[in-house]
């Protein structure tokens, strides 16, 4: 199993060297150099300075040998350093960490805690009631922008209530508003796909053969229907978990969450080019990681998937 | 065929969502940019300003019929944008295979594990705020499903028989995957599409509630929500209605790309609502 784990992280690596390169790219095109871009601030640019900084920065050597670098560099986890703070990016990343993990999990959890039942009792009885409203709750959550959702819960919940902070880090309070803002979508999706998944095992010959043979509704369900629909569940979850990441930039700079998407979005503005690429290179990581341990798990629960 | 109760709400919704953005100099009660009256700044919703003022005290009805434009612009020109470009990678991956067809499978991967509004992200601090740059960092950053969608569908067409009967008649190999496979592979395309361009209005909303999006004082839905945002205290009605379009509009396009697809699959029906 280790190895197993070990083997689909290791094929994961060409695309973290892809996503390195896409990154590099795309910031060695920019207008003007990263030279000016350290001083778009209004400061003035004394020649001298400049000059000096492109020597420091290796800016004048060809493309190729900076992107060798580059790569030398994140092999050893060295992201550069901050345009702006001048502290090294990756520890600006690991104090950025711990929050965007808590505010994805807790969104992961109350999505997962609320969709997939949801996605249960409407395939129970397609459309009956419950169907309808709860899959037409399901296409509204799909199509409400997480940000205005934010603001709304924001106003009630928050301002009007009084129940939950407004914005901030800090305690379990804190968190409530952003991860429910930042739940929903998946929640909406997640529910639509246990229907469709709970749909399609019911209605499975296997099913069929093992109710025919005598077995217990109960047995039929946690044996049969649970894992295949798990399996499903988990795997929507993971090719999910980029567009959850994308969503969690936008949710942590609305709730002032101090993440890695709230560093990303400042350091944009900054034009703060190293900290944006740390920024993007992590989630990128974060993303084939989730989806590696979605392997894992898959593989666990359905032993028609080989380790092999 | 049946025409079902998603694609008739949904596409009633688009459509009066595109009527607006059409009409929109003509059904607006004031220009949404000039417009300012300080003496009529954070009126609630009412008789004379049907859904208030904003803070310079501009007329916020006008401002959400122009908004419109901006963002059914940027939907539908993304949108477009991204199907080229993951039909044409997609389809020609599938029809040739060998090098090209890893090439692009490896493209496509790299793009599902950047998620699509980081990179939109990355494009726009490298081009500026502006339109243009939404239209470019949004069309080029949403294309993955669709080329794994038109790949799946060219592998299974290119051995049908009227392919293989085509390429005897001397067809080339460009006029085979314009006349033949793409036409039958269109239904799927469009449902995504459609999907699609719900997420690249949402995704053009949180660009500009970032700030990256259109420039201030132009109005854009998402651009108004955000400057709702420090106003929700004091006039919370402007926080309700250009999310409220926003909302409508996708939630239309949502309908009608399960309609759509609830048409041209049936089989699909039975396991959705």
């Amino acid at each position: 199993m280790l190895l197993f784990g070990v083997r689909r992280l290791l094929q994961s690596l060409p695309t973290v060297l892809a996503a390195a390169l896409t990154v590099f790219v795309l910031f060695s095109v920019i207008p003007g150099s990263i030279a000016t871009s350290m001083f778009d601030d209004g400061r003035g640019m004394d020649a001298e300075v400049m000059e000096r900084i492109r020597k420091e920065l290796r800016l004048d050597d060809p493309v190729h040998v900076r992107f060798a670098n580059y790569v030398g560099k994140l092999a050893v986890l060295d992201l550069g350093v901050s345009f702006r703070s001048r502290e090294p990016v990756a520890q600006l990343l690991a104090k950025r960490l711990w929050p965007t993990f808590q505010l994805v999990v807790a969104a992961m959890a109350f999505a997962i805690a609320i969709g997939v039942p949801l996605g249960f009792v409407a395939a129970m009885r397609p459309g009956g009631v419950i169907d309808a409203i709860s899959m037409f709750g399901a296409v509204s959550g799909l199509s409400i922008a997480a940000f205005w959702f934010g603001l709304l819960m924001m106003y009630l919940f928050a301002l009007k209530l009084g129940w939950f902070p407004t914005f901030g880090y800090g305690g379990w309070n804190n968190l409530v508003l952003p991860a429910v803002t930042l739940g929903v979508a998946p929640l909406a999706l997640l529910a639509r796909t246990t229907r469709a998944a709970v749909l399609d095992v019911v209605n499975a010959d296997f099913v069929r053969t093992a109710r025919s043979k005598g077995m217990s509704e109960t047995r039929v369900v946690r044996w049969h229907v649970l894992r295949n629909v798990a399996v499903i569940v988990l795997t929507t979850l993971g090719l999910q978990f980029g567009a959850l990441m994308g969503q969690a930039v936008v949710v942590e700079k609305l709730f002032s969450w101090p993440g890695v998407g709230s560093l990303l979005v400042d350091s944009v503005f900054q034009r703060d080019i190293p900290a944006v690429q740390g920024c993007i290179l992590l989630i990128v990581l974060f993303f084939l990681v989730v989806n590696t341990l979605v392997d894992i798990a898959a593989a666990l629960i359905d032993p028609r998937i080989k380790y092999g | 065929m049946r025409v079902g109760t998603n694609t008739v709400i949904g596409g009633t919704l688009f459509a009066i969502a595109i009527l607006v953005g059409i009409l929109a100099p003509w059904i607006a009660h004031t220009d949404p940019v000039m417009d300012a009256n300080l003496m009529l700044a954070e009126e609630p919703p009412g008789r004379e300003f049907w859904f208030g003022t904003d803070a310079q005290g501009r007329d916020i009805y006008s401002r959400v019929v122009h908004g419109a434009r901006i963002s059914l612009t940027v939907g539908v020109v993304a949108q477009l944008l991204n199907s080229m470009i993951g039909t044409a990678l997609g389809l020609s991956a599938g029809y040739f295979g060998g090098w090209w067809d890893d090439f692009v499978t490896g493209l496509t991967n790299l793009m599902l594990a950047i998620p699509s509004l980081i990179f939109a992200l990355a494009i726009m601090a490298i081009l500026g705020p502006g339109l243009t740059s939404l239209l470019v960092a949004l069309g080029l950053t949403n294309w993955s499903f669709t080329c794994r969608l038109a790949r799946a569908s060219a592998l299974s067409l290119k051995s049908q028989g009227y392919v293989q009967a085509s390429r005897v008649l001397g067809y080339g190999d460009i006029r085979i995957m314009i006349t033949q496979i793409l036409p039958n592979m269109l239904g799927p395309l469009i449902v995504i599409a459609t999907l699609g361009m719900g997420g690249t209005i949402l995704a053009e909303a949180a660009l500009s509630f970032l700030g990256l999006g259109v420039r201030p004082p132009y109005p854009s839905w998402g651009s108004m929500l955000s400057e709702a945002r420090d106003q929700i205290t004091t006039a919370p009605w402007l926080s309700v209605f250009p999310g409220l379009a926003i909302f409508l509009t996708v939630l239309g396009l949502n309908l009608l790309g399960d309609g759509l697809r609830d048409i041209l699959d049936p089989q699909s029906r039975s396991r959705r609502a």
